[in-house]
Parts: C-alpha cells; structure tokens; sequence
C-alpha cells in the first residue's frame, strides 16, 4: 500500500471519527444507554451479570475484585460467593479460563478483554450492541449484528431475550447500495420481557462503564474540594495582587 | 553588575544576611536574583495576554514532576505499556492524577504556547531587537511537537501506534532518501518495541533536556532586551533619575502576584477538565486509545491529537503527497520568518493599519478552521475549504512583506497606555 493510500484511508477514517458518537459502524444509530453510575444497586446487579454472562469468554484483567467489592459496597465473602468464580483471593483481577489461542480457534479472534471497552466504545454502542444480534442464517453463529456487523460474537444473551429479525431497506444513490436500518421483529420469546431485557442490558452496561474508570465518581467528587480551594486561594490572590499594586500610577 | 562592599554590607544583617554574604562571596546569588526577579523591569501595563508565558513555564512544571512519577511506574515495552498505564490508573496510588495531569498538560502546554505565540503576532514582541528570543520560541515549539509525538506512543494504545504509523510515514514522501529516513525514525522495517523504546528515551531525557535549556535560554535573552508591551515602544527610553524606567514595575512583586492570579484562574480551568472531562470529548484521550495497539487491525477512524490538526489537514489539502508534506513543513516552520516578513514601522496592533488586523483576523480563522477540517472527512466541501484556508495561511506569511508596509500606521504615543 503506498503512503498517500495510508493517508487517504486516514482521511476516511477522519471521517468517520465525526460521526462515530451516534452512529455505528453497521449504520443504526446508537440507542442511548441512559446508565445511572450512582446506582449502586444498578452496578451490583450489572457486576452479577458480567460474571454469569460474559467472564466465560472476555476477561476484565485490570480489574480487581478487591476493587469491585470496596466500590460497589460488598463484603470479601460476597464477592467469593457471588462474584469470584475462578479466583481465590480478592485482589485477583477478573481472569478468563479459556485458553486464547483456543479462543481464537473457535471464534477466529480472541475475545476482547473488556476493562476498558466502556472507555473505547462509550456506553451506547455497548448497549445497542447487545441488543443488536438478529437471526442471519449464513452466518457461523446464526446471528448478526445491527452495530457491528460480521461479529463473531454468538448471541450470549439468546435465552433472556429471544429471538429477533431485523428489517433493512435498501437504497441506491449514485450507483452506490447502501442497507439502512428499520427496526427489528420478535421471532421468539425470551425469558424477559422488553423492559426487564433493556434493564438487564443497562445494568451489564452500567458495570463495564465502571469498570473502565473505576475511579471516576470519587475524582468528581475530589475535584468540588479542589475548586472550591482554588477560588479560595484565588480571592486571597486578587487581594493581594490589588494591595501590591495600590500605588501604580 | 558587581556591586561594591558597601551595597552588600547593607543587606547583611543578622545570620541570614551573613549566609547571604557568604554565597554571594562565592556565587552571584543576589545580583542574579536582582537582574532576574527583583529589578526586572517590565511595563505596568502588561494586559492579560501577557501571562502565558508564566502559564507555560506553569505546565513546563507540572508535565515534569508528573513525568517523574509516571516514569517510576510506566513500563517502555510493548509487551507491558499499555498494561502499566493501566496499572498506573488503577493500583498505583494517586497514579490516576498524576497520569491525568500529565495527559491533560499535554493539550494544555498547546492551549498555552498557542496562546502565547498569539500575543506575539498581537503586539509585535518578534520584532526587532526580539528576534532571537522569536527564534528560540520557535525552537522550542519544534521541540514540544517532538515530545508530544514521542509522548503519544508511549501508552501504546490503538491511536498511538496508528497515529505514529501515519506521522513518521509522512517522511516517506521525500524522494530518494525517504524511506531511509522512515525506517532510521523507527529503528526496524515498523513501528515496534525498539521504536518505544527510542521514543521513551527522547521523551524522557533528550527533548526533555532540549526544553529546559531553550526555555533558559528564551528567557536570559528575553531579560537582555526588556519585555515588550502592549503598546509596543521601549520602557527603557523614559527613565527615571535612578535609572528605573518611568513605565516598568519590578517582575517581583507586581508581576508576580499578577501572574499568581492567572495561575489560580489556570488551575481551576486545568482542574476542571483533570476531574471532570479528562478525556475533554476524545480529543485530550482520544477513545481508540483505550484499545491496546493492535498490529493487524487498523482502527475505523485516525486522526492526529488536535494541536496538530491544523498543519495535518494542510497536509491533507494537498492531493500530491510530495507537495502535501512540503506545505505541511512549511505551515509549521513558516512562523520563524515572521521578524522579517513583517516590514510594518510599529510593532502593536493598537498602531497599525486596518490591513494587518484584516490579515491577523483572516489567519486566526484560517488557523482554527484548519484544525477543524483536521478532524473531518477530506471529501467534498471540506477539501475544498481546507484548500482555501491553506491558501489564506501561506498568503497571511507570504504576503507579510507587502502589506506590512503599505499599510497606514498611527503615531507612537511617547509613554505607555495605562488606566491604573
């Protein structure tokens, strides 16, 4: 590839870039996650999921539940019973058992460590993503995705909230087809309904959001005290700067 | 100025006066002070751009003391770098501040020296006799761009390893040696862990270094000729019986606790993004970031952090790749020519003619707008408005020697403008 090319595709790329916080790769536009970080219910429950549903398969391997347990106010013994089930101590971070080079085996990449995938794709992407897996025969898993299409990711989340189908309209403007997005259609039931899902998708969220910066809510916290002592610093500053000056002409 | 026994008899009094006599026995303590600080004399009406060169000096301070401690934690290997900032974020602590403040300064040192260059343009400080302090501002510009770059890849993330990629294969395009120089940038046929390690080495120790010493330097030839002023005359030219010129204040203590009322009003600014924005949006840490560098996987979107999106998106205006890195050097070394593109009698903006502050006004835009397109698809519109901007950029420089000297000036007024 020439050097212009790799510049040309930058230049694409840029593009994208201005467009990449409401739309997705795969053309639907992001539904929005609406997380409550605060919540810390909200977080124990998504902490709940992320164990049971996606440590399987993606590891979180900055992460300590040591961490997890002093944030999301529980016990080491909650953690053990609940939260750690291929670790023995706390301050071991969220491993996956799964061989790598096996996983890239079977799914043709490894599945991404999640630690910070709230911090890279941002909230909304990881909640349409997971709600975007609609039957797609011809693929290997028997399912595709509205926000990143040609996933290797299966449908994790099949028995919570079945099955869909999603309808596309295709346009051809200036010799160039482009499929957009309609909306999907329930093929089969899942164990949730629509709303229970969209709660157990924001709570999963939620905790990845976390678990990308796990310090953000106490430096929020931390920066009030920082600005309130900087404007009193600053009023002493003016003070001063005025008493110094008094006698310029 | 050696001073005589006396002077120095009357200051030392008691035993921190003796210790002071001591020293300056053997070192010029108080008169380097005296020159420096104490009897520097600079006009009183310094307006408030006249602070970012203190502000900068600030964030000099800041992305050192950080550096220290990041360095005590961060790993230069591609196996362990984007882990140890991890760890650094994580299990060190306070490492999440320190990195933050290390990061956000970064964009900040930009903000400021952007800032502080712009005064420069505003009041004619790179005129004559300031050229050499212009020359060595610029200097350390070049030099701040290198340690932002070698800067970028340390965390080894997905746009850090892209973003060098792009960058360093810019040089490509030189004909004949092009390549040569590419692969004697990387030290190996890619971007790997020799190219972190050498980028370590010189964001650490040699562009480091080369700051300090431009930064003294700027400022030993800064106190050689007096600060400029808003009105652009010299202060030295109306002085006092004892030889004070009549328009200046002392560096310390009226500019100082000037300065110290800018640095407070800069802290909170700073403070504001470390807590609460310091990602600031993706442009201070851009998200693909936080996806470790990935040799077989080009990110979707690359674009360079956004101090240097005006100069890319000249790059990118360009449709030749030759001539798009020529321009793109030329935008950014252009500005050293300024003491003499510029032919205008005064120096201030307060005395000139409509035409430079058309043109002043024209390059602000152009700058801005540049670094705009520099985020956006070059497509369509865009291209055709970066192309205009670039061309606006390189007619405010070329143009410089014409219009400066058909452009109508008003009279000088005798001493500085001050309202007190």
């Amino acid at each position: 590839m020439g050097k212009f090319n790799v510049i040309a595709r930058l230049a694409a790329a840029a593009m994208v870039l201005a467009t990449s916080q409401s739309f997705a790769a795969g053309g639907a536009a992001l539904e929005h996650a609406n997380i409550d970080p605060g919540n810390i219910a909200s977080l124990q429950r998504g902490a709940r999921n992320f164990m049971n549903y996606c440590s399987g398969c993606h590891s979180a391997k900055y992460v300590r539940f040591s961490t997890i347990g002093r944030d999301l106010e529980l016990s080491d013994e909650q953690l053990s019973e609940n939260l750690m089930f291929n670790a023995e101590k706390t301050f071991e971070t969220v491993e996956v058992s799964m061989p790598e080079a096996a996983a890239s085996r079977w799914f043709g990449v490894a599945p991404p460590d999640l630690s910070l995938i709230g911090r890279a794709k941002g909230a909304d992407y990881i909640y349409s993503f997971l709600k975007g897996f609609y039957v797609q025969p011809e693929s290997p898993t028997g399912v595709d995705n509205t926000v990143l299409a040609g996933t290797s990711m299966p449908h994790v989340l099949w028995e919570l909230q079945g099955f869909q189908r999603a309808e596309f309209s295709e346009h051809t403007e200036d010799g160039v087809a482009t499929r957009h997005f309609e909306g999907f259609e329930t093929l089969t039931e899942g164990s949730l309904d629509t709303e229970g899902f969209d709660e157990f998708v924001r709570d999963t969220v939620n905790f990845l959001v976390y678990i990308a910066e796990p310090i953000r809510s106490e430096r929020r916290t931390l920066g009030v005290w920082v600005l309130m002592y900087l404007i009193f610093f600053w009023i002493i500053a003016v003070m001063l700067k005025k008493q110094i000056w008094k006698d310029v002409k | 100025m050696a001073r005589t026994e006396a002077e120095v008899g009357e200051r030392s009094e008691g035993i921190w006066g003796g210790l002071v006599k001591w020293i300056d026995d053997r070192f010029p303590m108080t008169e380097t002070l005296e020159y420096h600080v104490t009897k520097y004399y600079a006009a009183k009406s310094f307006n408030w751009w006249y602070v970012f060169g203190v502000l900068a000096f600030v964030v000099l301070a800041i992305q050192l003391i950080t550096g220290v401690f990041l360095t005590m934690n961060y790993k230069p290997s591609s196996e362990e770098a984007f882990a140890s900032v991890e760890y650094i974020m994580r299990d060190v602590e306070w490492g999440w501040l320190i990195r933050y403040l290390h990061s956000t300064g970064a964009s900040f040192f930009f903000i400021v020296v952007y800032l502080h260059m712009f005064r420069a343009m505003l009041y004619g400080s790179y005129k004559k006799p300031r050229e050499l302090i212009w020359l060595i501002g610029m200097l350390i510009f070049f030099v701040l761009m290198a340690e932002a770059f070698a800067g970028y890849l340390l965390p080894w993330g997905q746009m850090s390893y892209w973003g060098a990629q792009v960058i360093i294969s810019l040089f490509g395009a030189i004909p004949v040696v092009g390549d040569g120089i590419v692969e004697f940038i990387r030290g190996d046929y890619s971007i790997s862990d020799v190219t972190l390690n050498r980028f370590f080495a010189l964001h650490v120790i040699a562009l480091p270094l080369a700051l300090i010493g431009l930064v003294f330097v700027h400022i030993v030839a800064l106190h050689e000729v007096g600060s400029n002023n808003p009105d652009g005359i010299e202060i030295k030219e109306n002085k006092g019986p004892d030889g004070v010129p009549l328009d200046g204040v002392a560096f310390h203590p009226y500019h100082t606790s000037k300065d110290l009322v800018a640095i407070l009003v800069f802290l909170m600014i700073f403070s504001a993004v470390v807590f609460f924005a310091p990602e600031m949006g993706g442009y201070f840490l851009e998200h693909a970031n936080f996806e470790p560098a990935n040799l077989r996987a080009t990110p979707e979107h690359i674009a360079p952090v956004w101090y240097f999106t005006p100069f890319y998106a000249i790059l990118r205006a360009v449709p030749d790749k030759l001539w798009g890195f020529i321009l793109f050097g030329l935008s950014v070394v252009l500005p050293v020519f300024l003491p003499w593109l510029d032919r205008s009698r005064v120096r201030s903006i307060r005395y000139r003619g409509w035409i430079y502050k058309f043109a002043l006004t024209v390059f602000v835009i152009s700058f801005m707008t540049l670094g705009w397109l520099g985020v956006q698809p070059a497509e369509g519109l865009y291209v055709l408005l970066a192309r205009i901007f670039t061309v606006l950029y390189f007619a405010f420089f070329l143009l410089m020697p014409y219009y400066t000297t058909i452009d109508k000036t008003k009279p000088l007024p005798e001493r500085v403008v001050y309202h007190g």
